[in-house]
């Protein structure tokens, strides 16, 4: 019996979870490494960086997204858990949140509504397909409520997630030089604003950040998802 | 004990999911398990130090997760292709819009009640 060779080795690898998990690791640690080594450079995320790495190995290997997922799901599933946990940072920072009650309200609706409207808005001057509108209206809300109301709207669910993905990613990578450039000091709209326009990749970055900014931003995802899940559909039947 | 506060946090996840697919909310299970686990703390007024361990060590590497749902871009490569720009307009200028608008006007409605350990 011969040896099988390289290539039979990785189509064998290739459909096991375990690789998956471990590309997946990986290249978030080489991101993260990345992301360090320039002194947490806002432009050197480390999510970008490891979709783009894994991306570019599938497509290389010619491997499909899914056997990729098979694997990856491990890592996926700890979104549920890692969403339930935002509850305690929320409660490490009550007597703040008590305080700006008021703020609080006003910045996630205003926040709900301008996300949407304004990717509507410039989706549609720029030509996009209706498809691709309805699929970018819910962009800024946490990927499981944005898919929800894609569907309820006519759009893409699947595409909406990836559209999510790409505006976390906008909003963690530029969101702090967006807000240094309109020089907002105060950490609870800091963090607010992150978790109302990038969900939980804002939140991600405002967590690390300063821990007020991200309770705040952790809320204003919870609160902006039902804002809008609420609003949207509602505003869609009026409107059309 | 490590064990018992992740299952108290998948119990809530748990739970969650039963309410939303029960009653047909608008909002995922996992966001109804933070509300619960939330009011759980309010009630029960303070934080068990094992369950702080147990939520840290889900949020250190809270971007990570994003990670497998971003490589499914790869699956929408050509309608990307194609409307690539409103597409890049409705999500770069989009986004930078709202967190410059809901920051700027949450700044101003806080004036009052910030102090001062809580500025940049």
């Amino acid at each position: 019996m011969s040896a099988p060779d390289l290539a039979e080795i990785w189509v064998y690898l290739s459909q096991k979870p375990l690789t998956g998990l471990t590309v997946t690791l990986v290249a978030y640690a080489l991101g993260d490494w990345l992301y360090e080594k320039s002194g947490r450079h806002p432009l050197l995320n480390p999510v970008p960086i490891a979709i783009a790495l894994i991306a570019g190995l599938l497509w290389a290997t010619d491997v499909p997204y899914t056997d990729y997922f098979e694997g990856a799901q491990f890592v996926h599933f700890l979104l549920g858990p890692a969403t339930v946990a935002l509850a305690v940072p929320l409660y490490q920072q009550l007597a703040v949140l008590k305080k700006s009650g008021p703020a609080l309200v006003a910045g996630i609706l205003a926040g709900s509504l301008t996300a949407a409207g304004c990717a509507v808005l410039l989706g549609w001057l720029g030509g996009a397909s209706e498809t691709t509108l309805l699929s970018l209206a819910p962009k800024s809300v946490t990927a499981p409520i944005a898919m929800g109301i894609a569907e309820q709207l006519g759009g893409l669910p699947s595409l909406t997630a990836v559209l999510v993905i790409l505006t976390g990613i906008t909003g963690g990578v530029l969101g702090p030089l967006v807000l240094n450039l309109v020089r907002v000091k105060d950490w609870r709209a800091r963090g607010l604003a992150m978790g109302v326009a990038a969900h939980g990749i804002g939140t991600a970055r405002a967590l690390q950040v300063n821990a007020v900014a991200g309770a705040f931003a952790g809320l204003a995802m919870g609160l902006n998802g039902l804002a809008t899940a609420i609003l949207l559909p509602a505003i869609f039947a009026l409107v059309f | 004990m490590l064990i018992r506060y992740l299952a108290l946090i998948l119990g809530c996840q748990l739970v969650g999911e039963t309410v939303q697919v029960a009653t047909g909310l608008p909002v995922p299970g996992p966001v109804i398990g933070m509300a619960l686990l939330f009011a759980g703390l309010l009630v029960r007024r303070g934080l068990p130090a094992g369950l702080e361990g147990a939520a840290g060590g889900l949020l250190r590497h809270l971007a990570l997760l994003f990670v497998p749902a971003g490589v499914g871009v790869m699956l929408h490569v050509p309608r990307l292709a194609e409307e690539w720009w409103p597409i890049l307009l409705g999500i770069v200028p989009g986004t930078l819009i709202a967190i410059a608008v809901t920051a700027l006007l949450v700044e101003r409605l806080g004036r009052g009640s910030i102090r001062e350990e809580d500025k940049v």
